[in-house]
């Protein structure tokens, strides 16, 4: 496991400085709502009754007067998208860097396979993700005991899995891209997660566009609609699968094949 | 048992040409410079040996193993230094020579130490604030540390020193001494003539010769230096010509018989006539444009 751990090291920072901003983000969201509590009845009924705009966003699905509402729209901005952003550079990156860095060489004239470089790197990015979901996790529960509020733990534990779920498609679909291009790709990782969170977004609008739903992990993991409807939605988790598996076989294929 | 086999051997990157129909044998216990202007195909053949690419055709075995099939085994018993000597930036030099052994799953502090001490490389700095000589005696640690079989070196010597290079030539000829091949890819000419027992020589993806170094250049050859030169106009078979007021030298091809009638052409006070030095008889295969020869003249 001698590039899993490598890949863990070398990636040490980033894992630190993206969980502290998500985690400190996230905190003082839920840090802050005893005081906006008090103003949330009226400003609950608003933020849910501003037509299209609150579909969008959720704020449809539920009660901003209930910390699960209000949380479960925090979440899905501040892990939803950070998370996704997170998951898409790592992804993005894990191959394509050996070539930008130009340490291919160094590391694939070792007597290792490739299949096994791909597999030791995409388990270091999934361990990353999942510590960063982790961490955050646990920050969270400490800032809700914090301010005296309760949150199903159902509904809690569904919220952190959804996006636990979506990440990995991201960084696997990543992982995927990472391995047909030979420059560092960050803007296209980038590029991808802001797009999958905006179709999710216009999807929410109308009926006309619900099929985006589909094509955006965000679709499942709407912690909007995790929260009022207590699961994660299964359709659209099942396509998210077949993406993954299909990005993650390309990836291996590729990169085993490619001339460095 | 052959040390590297290659048969046909041909790459292409799309439509752009990088060998054709490489076939070079490399006996084992050899050193073998393997040398050629920038673009040849040096680093292509090398690549594809290490299997870091596939071949468009033709085949390439190293130590007896096929290098698409077995690429994973032969890379445990080959050292590898490349001419770009990137590391993983913010790690320490031991470190990185560890990473090396732990990916060959071998313990080789002991060897490690002794080359770093032989190169006098500071083992505690980081690879980000080396100098490229430096960074190239951790390519040549990381190469060597493993007691590998086979040496391919990628120009090895690029930013050292003058006494480094006589010191890795040093290492270079003790490892050789103890059995193992040398595949040494230069451009510089010394290195190969003082330190290779064989040479190859590649120029547009085309190998031109394959022989061991004395026999390489024992063809027709001959130096010829004309003082006291009257009337003088290029004649057929001269190669590498220079002029200096009434001296005239230049490399003839083309046998005795040849140079005696060109030779009687020309109206000249004496005559010297010498075997060409190596770097001249190498300036030849780099230089000539048409030659007659598109494939391996071994």
């Amino acid at each position: 496991m001698t590039v899993f751990s490598l890949e863990l090291k070398r990636g040490r920072l980033a894992l630190i400085i993206w969980t502290a901003a998500i985690a400190t983000m996230l905190a003082i969201s839920i840090l802050i709502y005893p005081e906006m509590k008090a103003q949330m009845d009226a400003l609950g009924e608003m933020f849910s009754d501003m037509g299209s705009f609150s579909e969008a966003f959720g704020m449809d699905m539920v009660n901003f007067g209930e910390f699960k509402g209000y949380f479960a729209t925090e979440c899905g901005n501040v892990l939803g998208l950070g998370g996704a952003l997170y998951a898409a550079i790592l992804g993005i990156a894990v191959l394509s860097k050996e070539q930008k860095d130009r340490t291919a060489d160094f590391l694939l004239t070792h007597p290792i396979s490739r299949r096994r470089v791909c597999a030791e790197k995409l388990l270091a990015v999934y361990v990353q993700i999942l510590i960063l979901n982790l961490a955050v996790a646990v920050v969270s529960l400490f800032a809700t005991l914090a301010i005296g509020e309760r949150i199903d733990a159902k509904i809690f534990v569904l919220i952190f899995l959804a996006f636990f779920l979506m990440q990995i498609e991201i960084a696997s679909i990543m992982f995927g891209l990472s391995a047909f291009i030979s420059s560092s790709g960050i803007g296209i990782g980038i590029g991808v997660a802001l797009l999958l969170y905006f179709l999710n977004i216009i999807a929410n609008i109308t009926e006309k566009t619900e099929f985006l739903k589909y094509i955006t992990p965000f679709a499942y993991a709407d912690s909007a609609a995790v929260a009022s409807n207590a699961r994660i939605e299964i359709k659209y988790l099942a396509v998210g699968a077949a993406f993954t598996v299909i990005a993650l076989a390309a990836g291996f294929i590729k990169f085993d094949k490619k001339d460095i | 048992m052959k040390a590297i086999s290659t048969e046909n051997l041909t790459k292409y990157y799309g439509k752009a040409r990088g060998i054709i129909d490489v076939s070079l044998d490399v006996e084992e216990g050899a050193i073998l410079g393997f040398i050629g202007p920038n673009g040849a195909g040096k680093s292509t053949t090398i690549r594809t040996l290490l299997g870091l690419i596939s071949p468009t055709r033709g085949s390439a075995k190293v130590l007896g193993l096929d290098c698409r099939k077995d690429r994973k085994e032969i890379l445990r018993y080959v050292g590898y230094i490349s001419p770009d000597t990137a590391f993983y930036s913010g790690m320490r030099v031991s470190e990185i020579i560890e990473l090396s052994a732990r990916l060959r799953k071998k313990d080789c502090s002991a060897e490690a130490k002794r080359l770093a001490d032989r190169l006098e490389l500071d083992t505690k700095r980081k690879v980000g604030e080396l100098s490229l000589g430096n960074k190239k005696k951790v390519g040549i640690v990381c190469a060597m540390q493993h007691e590998p079989r086979l040496y391919i070196l990628d120009e090895p010597t690029g930013g050292l020193d003058p006494i480094m290079q006589q010191q890795f030539f040093e290492l270079i000829k003790e490892k050789n001494a103890a059995g193992a091949t040398v595949l040494l890819s230069s451009h510089i000419l010394s290195e190969v003539s003082k330190y290779c027992t064989h040479a190859a020589v590649i120029r547009e993806g085309r190998l031109l010769a394959a022989k061991r170094l004395n026999e390489l250049f024992e063809s027709e050859a001959k130096h010829i230096v004309l003082k006291g030169v009257k009337a003088f106009e290029p004649l057929e078979g001269m190669q590498t010509l220079k002029k200096n007021g009434n001296e005239v030298s230049f490399i003839y091809m083309g046998g005795a018989k040849g140079l005696i009638g060109t030779l009687s052409k020309l109206d000249f006070e004496d005559i010297t006539i010498t075997e060409p030095d190596l770097d001249e008889a190498f300036m030849h295969y780099y230089t000539n444009e048409d030659d007659g020869n598109d494939g391996i003249l071994s």
